[in-house]
């Protein structure tokens, strides 16, 4: 029920966007998230965009995640 | 697809997974509020991954589950009314409440559409002048702030035969009726990363500061999960339960603050109706007087009858966490998702589906 997905921003047209979901297109409402840019991804929500996803935190989170495993495999070593 | 895939990652999981193992000592009880985080961690096999010494309890946090029979049946009862079409989401149609189901109305002749979006909603209003249209408004903080930009649209394009029957309900009042029950022993909760994405990090302060419960504010994938996990171990360990965010991709700490904007200009605070837990105050939302004209309850003289449960059923002691899908009598035997007794079945994320989808180890 509150699922929302990735999907990257086409298009802008006025409170509408144009988006690319898993290779499909469509039209979604940009009402929630007015500072969206094209070239962004937002998390899509029964045709609305709940928020615009933050790419560098989200590289952030899986450098740290990755990081820590290569100290794991040095301190096994 | 991007921002999924990478979160899927095994060789990573693997590595989170042996970090939760070495660093856990003492035994914790975790709640998943979300039925999404209860899909990705069973679906994934994740409580098998993780130590003894954490313990997973599934959390009501599954918006069609905890709709109560009485406020169901109204939806019914409103798609009886002669005149209207029933706009819904999926998960709702075949909820079977006191004495019937908007499946089995609609097989009888009542108007009910299934739609994506309250912007289809809108559409079917637009389209159909002459009719009254309803759409039945159920989910948390994640979805309120679309139907209450539906209310806005509608009133801006003057928009006059579109009606809701508001039945949202909000996350933090209902942890706390929880965990002020007693019923419930808990060291941390997982807590729901789209329902955050609205209100933020702030509001789960409560249950750290007051309860001494650690939160992390989690994604939906995997190594999401399995983050989350560790960050409470980590916390628990130490001894100091906080409020974190995991899922820094799409959560700010503030929240989205347009959508709580739009979210407060239309609807109120008002008591909901949970099923199992009975009624919480301020836990949901009813429309504020301004727009009191697209209210269905209001607009609409209609008598669902006396509510009833169904026999046997354990539904609202799963949502509480007292019991798990396996204590009941009727799971995977009276009751399936081809044949729901109760909520936790219909809905995909129902913590009874969940357990029958994907196995009950």
């Amino acid at each position: 029920m509150c699922l929302a997905i990735p999907a990257l921003v086409k298009s802008i047209e006025g409170q509408e966007a144009g988006v690319e979901l898993g290779g499909m297109s469509r039209k979604i409402s940009i009402l929630l998230t007015p500072e969206v840019k094209v070239g962004d991804y937002v998390l899509l929500h029964t045709g609305y965009a709940i928020n615009v996803i933050d790419e560098e935190d989200a590289m952030e989170t899986l450098e740290l995640l990755a990081e820590m495993a290569v100290l794991e495999d040095e301190i096994e070593e | 697809m991007r921002f999924i895939d990478e979160f899927r990652n095994a060789e990573l999981a693997k590595v989170v997974i042996e970090r939760i193992h070495r660093r856990s000592k003492r035994h914790i009880r975790l709640m998943e509020f979300c039925g999404g985080h209860t899909v990705t961690i069973l679906k994934h096999g994740i409580r098998q991954l993780l130590p003894p010494t954490v313990e997973m309890l599934s959390g009501p946090g599954c918006p069609v589950c905890v709709t109560a029979n009485a406020d169901l049946d109204k939806a019914i009862a409103l798609a009886r009314e002669p005149g209207v079409i029933i706009t819904t989401f999926g998960d709702m149609l075949k909820v079977p409440g006191s004495y019937s189901s908007l499946q089995k109305v609609r097989a009888d002749g009542a108007a009910v559409k299934v739609v994506y979006s309250t912007l289809d909603a809108l559409q079917i209003a637009k389209e159909n002048p002459e009719k009254a249209v309803v759409f039945i408004g159920i989910g948390f903080e994640t979805t309120a702030p679309t139907i209450a930009a539906s209310i806005l649209q509608a009133e801006e394009e003057g928009i006059k035969n579109y009606y809701v029957l508001s039945m949202h309900k909000l996350c933090p009042p209902v942890i706390k009726a929880l965990l002020d029950s007693g019923e419930v022993k808990l060291d941390g909760l997982i807590c729901p990363g789209h329902v955050s994405a609205i209100i933020g990090s702030h509001p789960w302060e409560f249950a750290a500061r007051d309860y001494g419960i650690g939160c992390v504010v989690s994604g939906f994938e995997p190594l999401d999960v399995l983050q989350s996990v560790e960050m409470l171990v980590e916390q628990l360990e130490k001894g100091e339960p906080k409020v974190e965010i995991a899922y820094r991709r799409g959560v700010r700490p503030e929240g989205n603050l347009r959508a709580q904007e739009l979210m407060n200009a239309v609807f109120e605070l008002s008591p909901a109706n949970w099923r199992g837990i009975g009624v919480v105050p301020e836990s949901g939302l009813r429309l504020r007087k301004e727009y009191q004209r697209f209210d269905a309850e209001l607009s609409f003289d209609i008598d669902p009858g006396p509510p009833l449960e169904p026999k046997g059923c354990l539904c609202g002691d799963v949502l509480r966490g007292v019991k798990t899908p396996i204590d009941c009598k009727l799971f995977g035997g009276a009751c399936t998702p081809e044949h729901p007794v109760g909520p936790c079945m219909v809905s995909s994320e129902g913590s009874c589906a969940s357990y029958y989808h994907y196995g009950t180890l």
